[in-house]
């Protein structure tokens, strides 16, 4: 056990994963000998070699097909895409290919592989390094899509992504790589001393499809991944509401039990996303859960997310889903 | 080398075919390379820079009359050819009767090879047989020369109860992994790309296999095409990647899908050798490819192939090429018929006959119309049975998810 960041705990699952099966390699931009833009693989192409840890050219498509050729071909390729952003040259690949092979040959061709992304805002990176484009691929059938949100989850929710047969599209929110995000751009901790920072150095998972409760409670259940968690976290104190948090760590399948029984219990529901309300995954939460819970809801399932405007550069705290509106919006579910 | 034609250049230049309905097609006679004119560069020490010359002009081997001559003569042995001869006839035949079911209501829709036989066929032949075929839809030809039984590719065509890809796919989008024929995809391109990959992964395991692919004149427009170029130059895994260009991809002629000269060049600013080859000639597209396979075999990279040729038919059973071109441009054209030339020179080195020619294609019609027979009893296209509609949700995961199952129950089936 040790007290590792984000971006040390995902290091610790790629080492193993590498340590464990030949078959991984890992590629993207800067990835090899400098270690990523946030050092996420710093080390690796030292202690296994140039062929299994390397940069590749700056084509986004390109290396989504060419990481589809090695799953075609046995290996279980770990590709970066370096910001979330710019994994659209990429989206037929994923899209027709990568998600629809396993399908479309019958069964008789898969590409196991794992795309990491670092996705959401709160790092001032404007329109295009703060996007969260899990709704883009959550409307994709044939693609797992993972969402983290603590070294802990970070670390076991790769392994098992790596270790899956089919393709994830695995996003690591950005803002919390060192330290959890609370909402207050001025007091940012590191995650050091956090519990979930407490991180195995040894090989274990987070299994796929399971929800982590966050925090029990009665009154209202709120929904969210990624950085939301902590901003939600600390809303639900602010709200002084006894609200149940569930952090849906797998988008595509999310953990149905874990929703349901929650809502059953809470008959309230708020959830939170960065990205844009307009089709985001809120949405389809939010009809999953009224066609499965309309007897036991209480009050209307609220979605509190981005705007549906591009992401702003200095004004990015009046677009995140902030700590105010979120208490806000579980008071709201009380008084109906 | 081509010169393209256009129609204006102002405000901006636009391509145009050189002939259009109505026009009289005239390519001037014969091709004017001969096979004499590019020498066979040694393939463990050739570099992109050997291969100038070979990438604007044309390697033949077969003359027009017919000899084999140069220094691209893979000098193949008489049942090598006859057997080459048999699988494009075979292609042929398969595609006209597939045609005629097409049109009369037996098969959603067709895509024929014609005129294009000799390319996945010869290419296919001069590979070894742990090499990775990764085709577009015109190359079906290599799952004949790897073996695959017709009736299983009719079966797939039907979509009916033996579709080993369960009816999930167009006809001619074939899949075939005991060939170690991957799975052809709509998208056009994407598989070039995807090709390196499958390539790398084989250097990484220190297999000797390579991968071959190709795609259009047309597709070469797209970014999986230079993707697949600029990463096929950066890390030289053995791939052999093909532009077969038939001059239209659809209603687009070539002049309309690139400036340049000829597409083998492009290839070049990759630093990756690169052959233009007649696509017509049987011996040629052998030699070339052979002599790609000898290169990725000793790990010297990849090659880039322009494959020179006609779509003599129409794009698909959608198409209506009389709609753009001059009907009777094929026979106008200079590269002529693969199956006729290449017949043409077994007859006139005296290895075949026109009575042996006419009873093999006989024995091959009788075969593929009993193989439809045989397929239609696993389900036809009007009545089938066709397989269950639970196939909709398996295969989608390696595993059924809870949602997937729901709608699943929900359909009943």
């Amino acid at each position: 056990m040790a007290d590792m960041n984000m971006i040390k705990a995902l290091n610790s699952a790629l080492e193993v994963q590498l340590q464990k099966d030949k078959n991984v390699v890992i590629f993207g931009e800067d990835v090899g000998y400098f270690g990523g833009v946030f050092r996420v693989t710093d080390g690796l192409q030292k202690k296994f070699g140039e062929h299994r840890v390397f940069d590749s050219p700056l084509a986004e498509g390109g290396i989504a097909a060419v990481a589809m050729g090695m799953g075609l071909n046995g290996l279980r390729p770990v590709a970066e895409i370096q910001f979330a952003d710019y994994i659209f040259p990429a989206y037929d690949q994923i899209v027709n290919e990568i998600a629809k092979v396993r399908h479309r040959s019958g069964g008789e061709f898969t590409a196991p592989l794992t795309f990491r992304t670092p996705a959401g805002g709160g790092i001032k990176g404007g329109h295009h390094h703060s996007q969260s484009p899990e709704a883009q691929f959550t409307h994709t059938p044939g693609l797992k899509v993972v969402y983290c949100s603590t070294p802990y989850n970070a670390k076991g929710l790769l392994t098992s992504a790596i270790e899956c047969n089919d393709p994830v599209i695995f996003f690591e929110p950005k803002r919390c790589y060192r330290g959890p995000f609370y909402g207050d751009p001025h007091n940012v901790p590191t995650w050091s001393g956090h519990p979930d920072a407490e991180v195995p150095t040894e090989h274990y998972t987070v299994p796929l499809e399971q929800a982590r409760v966050v925090r029990e409670g009665a009154a209202c259940t709120v929904i969210a991944w990624g950085t939301m968690v902590h901003v939600c976290e600390q809303a639900i104190k602010d709200s002084g509401i006894d609200c149940e948090l569930i952090d849906l760590q797998t988008l595509v399948p999310w953990d149905r039990d874990t929703v349901v029984n929650s809502i059953e219990k809470t008959g309230r529901c708020v959830i939170v996303h960065e990205a844009p309300k307009t089709s985001g995954f809120g949405a389809e939460m939010s009809a999953s859960i009224q066609e499965r819970c309309f007897y036991h809801l209480e009050a209307p399932i609220t979605r509190v997310t981005g705007w549906d405007t591009p992401f702003p550069h200095t004004t990015e705290w009046d677009y995140l889903p902030s700590t105010e509106r979120i208490a806000k919006a579980i008071k709201n579910t009380q008084e109906e | 080398m081509t010169d393209r034609t256009t129609a204006t250049t102002k405000p901006y230049t636009i391509g145009r075919p050189p002939f259009r309905p109505g026009d009289e097609a005239d390519f001037g006679g014969a091709f004017t390379e001969q096979p004499e004119d590019l020498s066979r560069p040694d393939p463990l020490t050739c570099s992109a820079q050997d291969t100038v010359e070979h990438a604007v002009g044309l390697v033949r081997v077969l003359n027009d009359k017919h000899e084999a001559k140069g220094d691209w003569n893979p000098e193949l042995s008489s049942e090598t050819l006859i057997q080459g001869l048999e699988y494009m006839m075979r292609l042929r035949i398969f595609d006209d009767r597939m045609i005629k079911m097409q049109r009369t209501g037996k098969l959603s829709f067709y895509m024929r090879s014609f005129g294009e036989e000799a390319i996945a066929i010869a290419q296919t032949m001069a590979l070894e047989t742990q090499d990775w075929i990764f085709p577009s839809y015109r190359q079906p030809g290599a799952q004949f020369v790897r073996g695959r039984d017709m009736v299983s590719m009719i079966c797939h065509c039907i979509g009916n109860t033996e579709d080993n890809v369960k009816g999930r796919q167009m006809p001619v989008h074939y899949t075939w992994k005991e060939g170690r024929f991957i799975s052809i995809s709509s998208p056009v391109g994407t598989q070039f790309s995807q090709a390196v990959g499958v390539a790398m992964a084989s250097a990484y395991k220190g297999d000797d296999e390579v991968c071959i692919s190709w795609l259009g004149d047309g597709t070469s427009a797209q970014g999986d095409y230079h993707y697949a170029l600029n990463f096929a130059s950066t890390f030289k895994p053995p791939v052999i990647l093909n532009v077969v260009n038939n001059q239209w991809a659809i209603s687009t002629h070539a002049n309309l899908a690139t400036g340049g000269r000829t597409f083998a060049e492009r290839g070049l600013a990759y630093d990756i050798p690169s052959i233009r080859v007649d696509g017509n000639d049987f011996l040629a597209l052998y030699s070339v490819t052979k002599w790609a396979r000898d290169r990725a075999g000793a790990g010297l990279g990849a090659t880039h192939i322009e494959v020179y040729t006609y779509r003599a038919g129409a794009h698909s059973s959608s198409d209506d090429p009389s709609a753009y071109r001059p009907s009777d441009e094929f026979e106008c054209w200079p590269g002529g018929d693969p199956i006729e030339r290449l017949k043409s020179h077994l007859i006139t080195a005296k290895l075949w006959d026109e009575k042996r020619h006419t009873a093999l294609a006989k024995k091959i019609d009788d075969e593929v119309m009993k193989s439809y027979k045989e397929a239609c009893e696993f389900g036809d296209l009007a009545s089938g049975p066709y397989p269950p509609a639970s196939t909709i949700f398996t295969e989608v995961y390696e595993s059924v998810p809870w949602h997937v199952q729901e709608q699943r129950e929900e359909l009943g089936k």
